[in-house]
């Protein structure tokens, strides 16, 4: 089982730890809706050092990144992220990811931890350009700083001036360390997330720095529950929920992502061939205003009937109201349909939403 | 972690306190710990009898759901109903103001079955 740089740091804390893709993380470390409220009302800090880091780098990497993910990376610049996914030939999707554009030569695309092997096999098999591909996930550290104060925690201890536009990223010193910044997230607040390549000791004195500047703000340290509850919020798919080899971009909501009009990519003719003949089933956000709590793997009913199942479920801390996402039958999957959720035999009225959940 | 020694306990975290043939159930310390955040209390307002180590509802935290199990037969005499609206209760005070029914306890000798607090301290190890 592998640890992450801050492993000690959530131990100390008195964190739940979980197994999760093949690492020990934290899952909790005071109250999951306190922690999810810390990060909509202030700030809180993810130990999100599992997921994996891939640098591709050659005088072909566009045309490689080009040809592996479904997003058109070509209008990137340097200091751009993009978010994208790879996808096999039938359109079922390997994995989502992050595509950062370091230099025109040089790329880092982030992967899900629960993938890292998988996925990077699969590049290699498809690298037919000659591009190096180095992983280098298991020494990379990442921090994901959120909520509205994010910003004037870590500007205390950075070196810059940390005007950056969302999906953007510099690279400067925070707490006196070298670090890719960027301004991403996954819970749809105001965030960064902080990469660097350290041992347990820069590891350590990167979390205290923001901890001591983030104190006035009542930081709050975010286990992996929280992250969950407030993606889903957000209405972000998660890979092993929402997407994975059986579903594909279009049916999940991704259409925004996936550029049919790129020069040939992988699972390009699958994907036109599905949006030709039209998607049989959706992605679609399930609220209900009764007292209920969805979850993964439940049905979707319809006077009676299976249309479909949810793939993620919670209660929201912010709405008090139980939300879901869930595949249903195209039928079923305009906005206001009226649909339930079958728990323990009961079937619990529901209706069809729009994203995200949570306004901004 | 609290154990309270006039309770009984079941192997599956209720507790029940006997009063007479008045029986009141909840869920330990223990269970509201490792559940985390209660979200709700999944009990049929309508429930009349409870079957021992039948479930009787369940309890809904925000990483997963727990079924309810009877400790013993008998008939519902009232269901908190302070929980509807404060479930946090039952992580904050889960063998006062977290208690989930109220029972006329069907017949004592079944009780005898139940883990003392020293028998359920030891079932958990500590």
């Amino acid at each position: 089982m592998k640890k992450t740089a801050f492993y000690n740091i959530h131990e100390k804390l008195g964190a739940k730890i979980v197994e999760f893709a093949g690492y020990l993380m934290p899952i909790q470390y005071s109250s999951i809706i306190a922690e999810h409220k810390a990060v909509r009302n202030s700030v809180g800090v993810f130990d999100v050092s599992h997921m994996g880091e891939v640098f591709v780098s050659g005088e072909k990497a566009l045309d490689f990144i080009q040809h592996i993910t479904v997003n058109d990376a070509s209008v990137l610049f340097p200091g751009g992220v993009q978010y994208s996914a790879m996808c096999y030939p039938d359109g079922g999707i390997v994995d989502d990811l992050l595509v950062y554009k370091l230099t025109d030569d040089k790329f880092m695309l982030v992967i899900n931890a629960s993938n890292i092997e998988k996925d990077f096999n699969w590049m290699k098999e498809n690298n037919k350009f000659g591009v190096e591909l180095k992983n280098f996930s298991d020494d990379y550290s990442l921090l994901a700083v959120q909520g509205p104060n994010s910003k004037a925690v870590i500007q205390k201890i950075s070196d810059k001036n940390l005007e950056l536009e969302y999906y953007h990223f510099m690279q400067t010193k925070v707490a006196g360390i070298d670090m890719i910044v960027s301004r991403t997230g996954y819970t749809g607040e105001l965030g960064y997330e902080l990469y660097f390549n350290g041992d347990e000791k820069n590891a350590e004195n990167v979390w205290n720095k923001l901890f001591e500047a983030g104190k006035e703000y009542g930081i709050l340290p975010v286990g992996l529950a929280a992250r969950d509850s407030l993606r889903l919020e957000m209405g972000f798919c998660l890979y092993g929920n929402d997407i994975d080899q059986t579903t594909n971009p279009l049916e999940a909501g991704l259409g925004w992502i996936t550029k049919l009009k790129k020069q040939n990519f992988i699972a390009k003719d699958a994907l036109m061939k599905v949006k030709n003949d039209g998607l049989k089933r959706k992605l679609v956000p399930l609220i209900t205003e009764e007292k209920a709590f969805p979850r993964k793997g439940y049905e979707i009913t319809s006077a009676g009937k299976k249309v479909g199942t949810l793939t993620s479920g919670t209660v929201s801390p912010i709405l008090d109201k139980a939300i879901a996402l869930g595949y249903v039958e195209t039928q079923f999957s305009a906005e206001n349909t009226e649909l339930n959720f079958l728990i323990r035999g009961k079937e619990i009225p529901a209706k069809v939403t729009k994203l995200p959940f949570v306004k901004k | 972690m609290k154990i309270p020694e006039n309770l009984r306990y079941t192997k599956d975290h209720e507790w029940i306190l006997i009063e007479g043939k008045t029986g009141t159930i909840g869920i330990t310390d223990y269970a509201q710990g490792e559940l985390g955040d209660v979200v709700f209390i999944d009990i049929d307002p309508n429930l009349k009898e409870i079957k021992r180590g039948q479930s009787f509802g369940a309890i809904e935290a925000v990483k997963t759901v727990s079924d309810l199990y009877a400790p013993c037969n008998g008939k519902v005499l009232e269901i908190n109903s302070a929980l509807a609206n404060s479930p946090e209760i039952v992580n904050s005070d889960p063998y006062g103001g977290g208690w989930m029914v109220k029972i006329e306890i069907k017949d004592l000798d079944e009780l005898e079955d139940l883990l003392n607090s020293k028998a359920y301290s030891q079932m958990l190890g500590k």
